[in-house]
């Protein structure tokens, strides 16, 4: 099965399903790569669609605080890209259904070597890349590369994007667009749900890729209210922030995968 | 990336291409969100930049409120002392503010300005940037934000209350690692949520495009003047440009206008800090590898993972983990020379610059002075050697007497 058929297949499977699809981020190596193996284990049976993993940074410039802490948590206990790619391979022998994004930034990919990079991610079982340094003004950089490994190109789209932008951005994307619902960083404020619509609808007309919405979505009652419009909903600071509350609560390895399992389980009971 | 020819360009002042890359380097990496933005900045400065209105505002505020030209200085003491190549000052530490910093904030304020824009923010590391920016926001009646590592904040207490002073709002940046390029993180942050009024005042040579160049222009007139003055001074052309370099403003501002004089010799000096070997420097070229980082491609100092690592100088302005892209590419080209110069070497050319010349120079100047006392004993006494003096040490009295071990 080709990688790009994972995310393919199951977005026709929530068609069929007639139900929006619930993308959920970790930070890869969060808080260490033990517990974040248990994490990422368990998120596909407690209802994630989509994992998006985040590739640890030591300057993630468009995050918020919840997600700035996640990559230092990962980074201070020894989490490389090289580690977040032997996870994922990890998985994929559990597992070979649920796709795998990744998210970043560009250096470490830069620094490992282009072509390196792709071809380990597409062998080890990743299935596409959202990188948030590169826009479309760089996309000879790794865009073509990983298209032509197989590797989905997930751009963003934001309320900053106008009409003559859009056709730019859906130029070279694939898999699905990732609407970012609020011109801000991760994990703050929330959008005011009918903007968001608009926009989605707009987006819509030029294009045929599944979208997914996220920034600020922290609560079910967000997950199915963004559901009603979106084809998958991304929550990623409110997880992070779980595996933050448990260690200042001195939590153990369990009780952490616990706390986010459960939560994920929550939010994805709002999408049946 | 394609593997670019490092065969001699036409001319060296042509770059940046209109994607805003200087051979391999420069770039606009930056968020979506950002990109609209940054594709009006461009737009704006291109319109404006040589626009007459524009520019005859921004040469008499230059010549009236900065007090250009800075005078180009025989540094008769300091020559005779080092006993080779006669050595001029640049004495752009006598600008309004005490450092070059203010030339680009005011050009990239008249044009926040022309965009409607009606708030503005920067970063600082040793507060210079920070005070430019704050002061051209109080002449211009904008609300100012600075962004400033909770590190420096604590090592700069004179600047951070300038900059209160002159109306700035200051943010205390403890994420990452607390210094510079956090700060430089947080002003992205904040610029990415404030897109539509919010005009980012980057302070170096560096960042996405178009910000290398328009911080080069704005800069270059340290060199287009420094050329005209040592023209009626010497009738010539200097044989030895030198400069310090953090992000590398000054140096370019000074460097750009001789790039295609091939008999100048140009000389970068980056801060070694502790040493490059001991891993505590701030030498992007000579201890870094080529990364992408805040919106370009450039050198940057950072660890087998390309995660980016902590810069180290006693000179709060050198104190960044990378350099300009232009820096980069002339490094690779081989029409700059960059070397470096430790903290200590720093201070000891920072004490030889007082006592000789009555000038007490930035921590930052004192580095490129202190290549100079390598360099001119080596040159003919009939050789010209021109140093930018980029910024007075005022600031840096403390730091120096705690490094001396003095109590004040």
């Amino acid at each position: 099965m080709s990688v790009s058929n994972r995310i393919n297949a199951k977005f026709a499977q929530l068609a069929k399903q007639k139900r929006a699809g619930l993308v959920t981020f970790i930070t890869a190596g969060d808080p260490n790569l033990d517990v974040f193996e248990q994490i990422l284990a368990k998120l596909p049976e407690a209802g994630s669609d989509i994992i998006e993993l985040g590739m640890p940074f030591s300057d993630p410039m468009a995050d918020g605080p919840a997600i700035q802490l996640a990559n230092q948590r990962a980074l201070k206990n020894g989490m490389t890209l090289k580690k977040t790619l032997a996870a994922v391979a990890k998985f994929r022998k559990q597992d070979q259904n649920t796709p795998i994004i990744l998210m970043g930034y560009y250096n470490p990919i830069f620094h490992m070597g282009v072509q390196n990079f792709v071809e380990q991610a597409r062998e080890v079982g990743v299935d596409g890349l959202i990188i948030v340094d590169l826009p479309v003004e760089e996309d000879d950089e790794l865009c073509h590369p990983a298209r032509t490994q197989d590797l989905d190109w997930v751009r963003l789209v934001t309320p900053t994007t106008d009409a003559k932008r859009l056709s730019k951005i859906l130029k070279n994307s694939s898999g699905f667009l990732y609407y970012v619902s609020i011109a801000g960083i991760t994990g703050t404020a929330s959008a005011k749900g009918s903007n968001v619509k608009k926009a989605i609808e707009d987006i819509r007309k030029q294009s045929s890729l599944p979208i997914a919405v996220g920034f600020g979505i922290k609560t079910k009652e967000q997950v199915q209210q963004t559901a009603q419009y979106a084809d998958a909903v991304v929550v990623g600071s409110a997880i992070v922030n779980k595996i933050e509350q448990a260690k200042a609560d001195n939590k153990t390895a369990e009780q952490t995968c616990e706390a986010v399992i459960s939560f994920v389980r929550e939010l994805s009971s709002g999408l049946s | 990336m394609s593997a670019e020819p490092l065969s001699k360009p036409e001319s060296y002042q042509s770059g940046p291409d209109s994607m805003g890359h200087f051979g391999q380097f420069g770039g606009r990496f930056v968020a979506e969100t950002l990109m609209p933005l940054i594709l009006e900045v461009e737009e704006a400065y291109y319109k404006y930049k040589d626009d007459p209105e524009f520019r005859t505002e921004l040469e008499g505020l230059a010549k009236d409120y900065v007090g250009r030209p800075s005078p180009l200085y025989y540094a008769k003491r300091l020559t005779e002392e080092l006993g080779g190549a006669k050595i001029y000052f640049k004495r752009d530490e006598l600008n309004h503010t005490g450092a070059h910093k203010i030339n680009n904030t005011l050009g990239q304020i008249l044009l926040a300005k022309r965009m409607g824009k009606k708030r503005i923010i920067a970063e600082t590391g040793a507060g210079q940037h920070g005070v430019a920016t704050a002061t051209v926001c109080a002449l211009f009646n904008l609300p100012c934000v600075v962004y400033m590592g909770e590190t420096d904040i604590k090592r700069q207490a004179p600047n951070v209350f300038r900059m209160k002073l002159l109306g700035a709002e200051i943010v205390s940046v403890t994420s990452g690692t607390a210094t510079l390029k956090d700060a430089m993180n947080d002003a992205l942050r904040d610029w990415v949520a404030n897109v539509e009024d919010t005009f980012y005042i980057i302070g170096t040579a560096a960042g996405p495009h178009p910000y290398p160049e328009m911080v080069r222009d704005f800069q270059s007139v340290i060199g287009i003047e420094t050329k005209q003055q040592l023209q009626q001074a010497e009738q010539q052309l200097p044989d030895a440009v030198v400069a310090c370099i953090g992000g590398g403003s000054n140096a370019i501002g000074l460097f750009h206008p001789f790039l295609d004089d091939e008999n100048v010799k140009i000389y970068g000096v980056e801060a070694a800090g502790r040493g490059v070997d001991s891993g505590l420097h701030a030498a992007s070229l000579t201890g870094g590898q080529p990364g992408v980082l805040h919106g370009n491609r450039t050198y940057l100092l950072q660890d087998e993972d390309g995660q980016i690592t902590d810069a180290h100088s006693i000179s709060a302005g050198l104190d960044y983990p990378g350099i300009g892209p232009e820096h980069s590419w002339l490094h690779d080209i081989g029409r700059v020379s960059y070397v470096s110069v430790t903290d200590d070497e720093a201070l000891e050319a920072f004490q030889l610059c007082c006592r000789l010349e009555g000038i007490i120079p930035a921590l930052e100047p004192s580095h490129a002075l202190a290549f100079v006392t390598e360099l001119a004993p080596k040159m003919n006494k009939d050789e010209i050697l021109v140093m930018n003096m980029c910024g007075r040490g005022d600031k840096d009295v403390f730091t120096v007497a705690e490094a001396l071990g003095v109590e004040i």
